[in-house]
């Protein structure tokens, strides 16, 4: 598949956005994060900032920007209409969340309970993101089981590390909370090779006998294209710079998104003179990373159409 | 409304007979230039006469060569349009209702003054039926001639889809697929017409017809005329053939 910068963009941005408001959600239902005012207002720039940023950028692709509204309509059927209506949603409690911290400076009771609601519409906007991709047939590799796991995994990582350098800045570090970033790497590398693994060994249930249906007849091989130059199916769905250099592009990823910053954030814990900029390192790495990874699970990608063209 | 309707009073198809085809890419063009000024119009080309043109089409024809087993190689060309799906992918997907399946014929539309041009559809269809009108920003896909079958304004044998009208190898036919006893269904029932991916489990209404069965062992041509000898022996024919060659 093509790989679009916008919704590369927005897969990553907004799930390590969510991942960071239901953190924060959480986190202080706990009653762990300080009540600072400047601290909080901080984290809900940053968070509300990167679902913003990556909701208005997924619309860039869009053919007709100004009727995106329009996509909040099909929540029945469609996953797509569903992360949209859950993301809207999920700014209620979120903003009054954000206002009960910043303005009034008040993180318990009521305000609490939005925190704890905007962490679950984060979850669940995540989680729907995910479905969109997770439930096209037409492209395999997408519909494993593991593809919604992952999403969701590693929006609570990217989200945790930019909390981690958040809590760090402000002098008040949880090590708790690198834990929790150190575990959702982990757990998002084995997931991530397992995945990788599964798709590599899984021969294609689509092949040009199924496609023709000309396979009972003998092996079907292309003879001549149906047009000299490329169409929109090619160029949207026919990317194959990706599956070329798979290995190369994984290892980055894994180095990027999981190893370096597993190393960094334990740093952070047994040397605390080093917190502040180990933190911000693994964040960066992971940030490099996490795009690297979503550039490929659209790149690698093999959409069944291609089977016309290519065999 | 992009959930699927449950069912359709009659499920409108094409079937398409891989025996005959010939890879003419006339019902392509003629698909072009029908849809061109109908319900999707216009059909935007890019670069059209430059040196990488590129456009909107419902109907794109591969040639594909399939070889038995005992080394017998055929080519076979194959029309490849939208098989307006029972379980259309395309539709459910749609987040605005731009895209549905209608009840009373099982046609799939879009609606392109709703289509946000997400592309998602174009995503989720195995057949690749849909293409992006990136001019417009909206998707376009074949409609079954919507604007052609129904028309009263046409004589009623032109009130078939262009590409169907215009088949010169007669290897598109058009009906309705719901009803066992259309000459369509009945087309199907008699040669083993079949699904394309029945993997995908999209349920196509539109079928193909396989190639007929070759004949592989050659007539003997020898064994049915005999031809008088061209050098008779004796008799009048024998005297004169001799008389000539000398
Ligand atoms: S062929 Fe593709 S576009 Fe047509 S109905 Fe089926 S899934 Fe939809
Ligand atoms: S491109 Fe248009 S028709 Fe297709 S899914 Fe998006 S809004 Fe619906
Ligand atoms: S017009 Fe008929 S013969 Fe020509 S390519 Fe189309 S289906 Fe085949």
């Amino acid at each position: 598949m093509h790989p679009a910068y916008s919704v590369i963009f927005f897969t990553t941005a907004s799930g390590a956005g969510y991942g960071l408001l239901a953190l924060m959600g959480v986190l202080n239902a706990g009653g762990y994060l300080p009540v600072d005012r400047w601290f909080g207002l901080t984290g809900f720039i940053l968070s509300l900032g990167l679902i913003t940023l990556g909701l208005l950028s997924s619309t860039f692709h869009l053919g007709h920007p100004e009727r995106s509204w329009r996509a909040l309509m099909q929540w029945r059927s469609s996953w797509l209409s569903r992360e949209g209506v859950i993301a809207v949603l999920t700014y209620v409690p979120a903003g009054l969340f954000a206002l009960g911290w910043v303005i009034l400076e008040q993180t318990t009771g009521i305000w609490m309970i939005m925190g704890v609601f905007a962490a679950i519409g984060a979850a669940i906007t995540v989680y729907c993101t995910s479905m969109i991709y997770a439930s096209l047939k037409a492209i395999p590799a997408w519909t494993h089981e593991l593809v919604s796991p992952i999403y969701l995994v590693l929006g609570l990582a990217t989200g945790g590390l930019i909390l981690d350098v958040l809590l760090k800045v402000y002098g008040k570090p949880i090590s708790g909370l690198s834990v929790l970033c150190l575990m959702a790497l982990i757990v998002g590398l084995v997931l991530k090779l397992k995945y990788w693994k599964t798709i590599d060994k899984t021969p294609p249930a689509t092949g040009l006998a199924s496609a023709t249906g000309l396979g009972g007849i003998g092996k079907v091989r292309v003879l001549d294209k149906p047009h000299t130059s490329e169409n929109y199916l090619q160029q949207e769905m026919g990317y194959r710079v990706a599956r070329k250099h798979a290995e190369k592009l994984r290892r980055i990823a894994a180095v990027a998104l999981f190893i370096v910053p597993i190393i960094l954030v334990s740093l952070t814990l047994v040397a605390p003179a080093l917190a502040i900029i180990a933190s911000v390192l693994a964040f960066l790495t992971a940030a490099l990373g996490v795009v690297t990874e979503r550039w490929l699970f659209f790149a690698e990608a093999k959409h069944v159409v291609m089977t016309y063209y290519e065999g | 409304m992009t959930s699927l309707p449950e069912s359709t009073e009659s499920k409108l198809g094409l079937v398409i007979d891989l025996d005959i085809c010939v890879g003419c890419h006339a019902c392509a063009v003629n698909c072009k230039e029908w849809n061109t000024s109908g319900y999707h119009a216009p059909l935007t080309d890019v670069d059209p006469y430059g040196a990488d043109p590129s456009g909107v089409w419902f109907n794109r024809i591969h040639t594909y060569e399939v070889e038995s087993a005992s080394g017998d190689s055929q080519t076979v060309y194959f029309p490849r349009s939208c098989l307006h799906c029972e379980d259309a992918p395309c539709v459910t997907v749609c987040p605005t209702g731009a895209s549905y399946k209608r009840t009373e014929d099982g046609i799939v539309l879009v609606d392109e003054d709703w289509c946000i041009g997400c592309k998602l559809c174009s995503w989720s269809c195995p057949y690749g039926a849909r293409e992006y009108d990136a001019q417009e920003g909206v998707m376009k896909k074949c409609t079954l001639c919507i604007d052609k079958i129904y028309n009263e304004n046409l004589p009623e044998e032109s009130r078939q889809p262009a590409c169907v009208s215009t088949c010169p190898a007669n290897a598109r036919h058009f009906g309705d697929l719901g009803d066992p006893s259309s000459e369509v269904s009945q087309m199907v029932k008699a040669r083993g017409g079949y699904d394309l991916m029945p993997e995908q489990a999209t349920k196509p209404v539109n079928k193909y017809l396989p190639p007929r069965a070759r004949q592989t062992e050659l007539a003997n041509i020898s064994n049915n005329a005999k031809l008088e000898d061209a050098s008779p022996e004796g008799g009048f024919l024998g005297w004169l053939d001799k008389v000539l060659s000398d």
